[in-house]
């Protein structure tokens, strides 16, 4: 790539709009099971995509290709304009310091406290001084109202905490994109809407594009149609989502590694496909 | 049948496929950059000053249980003062490196496949990766760094333990003098024995902390998963030093006797 076309991929990707990732005609198969077949989507800069379906549909998968921890049999995935189906594992650690991930049940390191877990690329992967990644710990900790816990280990948080502190430690070095695995799962409902909660002003305060692996209905529909804003006085106000900013927000159901529904949350709820419909109710 | 076999072989194939690629990726990472210091130097104390007290004991009874038996034997030839070189000898070459090996693999082996085997099945591992950092080079290096500059370091201490175990008895026990059992321990003693019984704990140490960390990161199955993985690495470690010894003492002799 010469630096001018690099360049000009570059402008293009930091224009309203551009895809953030790209998934074109996606295969992957375990042995003789297909896991996704001819999966093809996008996420656009600053938008949610929130990817429903029952256990073993692929969904989970898919955002592992995404972060470059599988490697796809057949298609072309590109996250930031970078092609990460063909990066080898040292290339792929810069595309990762742009990408967060929560997974399922937080994976914080356990043998850390709050604090280390929160700030570990920082520790451990930059040159920054420690003062400013302790300053950062405790901006990040903070936005998502953990700030007294963090000095304590994982082992002492609850499901909904070890989530949190898994979103601050996915967001701590500011990343642009931001995937979601079952982050609500097995959370109490109270609880699950505080992590939905910051799921939404990740979206709309830092211009974090998400992609919502779930299959909590309840979830996936409150953060589609709700949308944060910043009050007069500081505070951050979660409020339903205007008609725009519903359509910024696009559901793609996955059964058996196949999509079979794309589109926003009213036409999901319209949808006559039987599957569907059970699935919704 | 035939599949069963056919997929056993390819089972097998597959694994040392993975364990070759595990050390090669780990000597890459001895070499280049990023290094973990905090690791290392937090592996060494666990290994190192962690498995101090265990590798002290299995050192000095096996010393004292060393002179004793064969204090009764060497009375029949009348040779009880000889104890000395007996149990330099046998310390140093062989009891020393190979007791010492086992006490780690019992503890350091299932300690590393346990927690490594944790962090798999707990998406740690994939968090790490996720995060930038190489698993290997964070979590592998480390502990075989440790594990190759310790199990020697252990071992010396072992084979003093245990002469000095054998000290004990010899004089207490046997009643031999204590300058003739020291003299008879140095005369038992060869620089080629010294070289390889400080040859041999390098490689059980390699072979040890490498095959609990492949053990450890190829678990699958959950927490029964890393059972299977922790009882896995000790017997395959133990099977593992045991035939190493043979070997590393084959080409010993081979080369200097």
């Amino acid at each position: 790539m010469t630096t001018e076309t690099a360049l000009t991929a570059k402008q293009i990707l930091s224009e309203p709009g551009a895809p953030a990732v790209v998934f074109d005609h996606v295969e992957l198969a375990f042995d003789e099971k297909a896991v996704l077949r001819d999966v093809s989507f996008s996420l656009v800069k600053g938008h949610t995509k929130i990817i429903l379906g029952a256990s073993g549909s692929g969904k989970s998968t898919s955002l592992k290709i995404i972060v470059g921890l599988l490697k796809a049999d057949g298609g072309v995935v590109w996250v930031n304009g970078h092609r990460v189906d063909q990066l080898t594992e040292r290339e792929l650690m810069d595309v990762r310091s742009d990408l967060g991930m929560i997974f399922q049940e937080g994976a914080l390191f356990d043998s850390l406290t709050v604090r280390e877990n929160v700030g570990y690329k920082l520790y451990e992967e930059t040159d920054l001084p420690l003062d400013q990644i302790d300053r950062r710990v405790e901006e990040v900790l903070g936005f998502i109202g953990l700030t007294e816990h963090i000095d304590k280990m994982p082992s002492e948080l609850s499901g909904g905490q070890r989530r949190r502190v898994a979103i601050a430690r996915a967001i701590s070095f500011r990343p642009s994109i931001m995937l979601y695995d079952e982050a609500t799962t097995g959370l109490d409902p109270i609880t699950a809407v505080t992590v939905d909660d910051e799921m939404i002003k990740l979206r709309d305060l830092e211009r974090v594009s998400s992609i919502i692996v779930t299959h909590q209905l309840r979830d996936a529909f409150y953060v589609a149609e709700h949308m944060a804003e910043r009050a007069p006085d500081g505070s951050v106000r979660i409020v339903p989502a205007t008609r725009a900013k519903e359509r910024e927000a696009e559901f793609i159901m996955l059964r058996d590694g196949v999509i079979i529904f794309e589109g926003d949350a009213d036409a999901l709820r319209a949808s006559a496909d039987p599957y569907i419909r059970e699935f919704l109710t | 049948m035939v599949s069963i076999i056919e997929r056993q072989l390819k089972h097998a194939a597959l694994e040392a496929q993975e364990y070759v690629h595990l050390t090669a990726s780990t000597f890459v990472g001895f070499f280049t950059r990023p290094f973990y210091r905090h690791d290392i130097i937090e592996q060494l104390d666990l290994i190192g000053f962690g498995s101090l007290t265990v590798v002290l004991l299995a050192g000095l009874f096996t010393g004292m249980a060393l002179a004793s038996q064969t204090g009764l034997t060497l009375d029949q030839f009348g040779a009880r003062p000889v104890v000395g070189r007996l149990v330099s000898a046998s310390m140093v070459k062989e009891l020393g490196p190979v007791l010492t090996a086992l006490m780690l693999t019992g503890r350091i082996g299932s300690g590393i496949a346990a927690e490594l085997g944790s962090m798999v099945v707990t998406e740690q591992i994939s968090a790490l990766r996720a995060l930038g950092t190489d698993p290997i080079r964070k979590l592998v290096v480390p502990r075989v760094l440790a594990g190759i500059v310790m199990a020697p370091a252990l071992t010396i201490v072992s084979d003093f333990i245990g002469i000095l175990g054998g000290w004990v008895i010899a004089r207490y026990q046997l009643q031999v003098n204590t300058s003739l059992y020291w003299a008879s321990v140095t005369k038992g003693l060869y620089i080629t024995d010294a070289w390889m019984g400080i040859t041999k704990p390098f490689v059980f140490g390699f072979l040890i902390v490498t095959i609990a960390c492949h053990v450890g990161m190829r678990t699958a199955g959950g927490t029964a998963g890393v059972g299977h993985s922790t009882t896995l690495s000790v017997v395959a470690g133990s099977v593992a030093v045991i035939a190493a010894d043979f070997f590393v003492t084959q080409i010993f002799i081979g080369l200097f006797y």
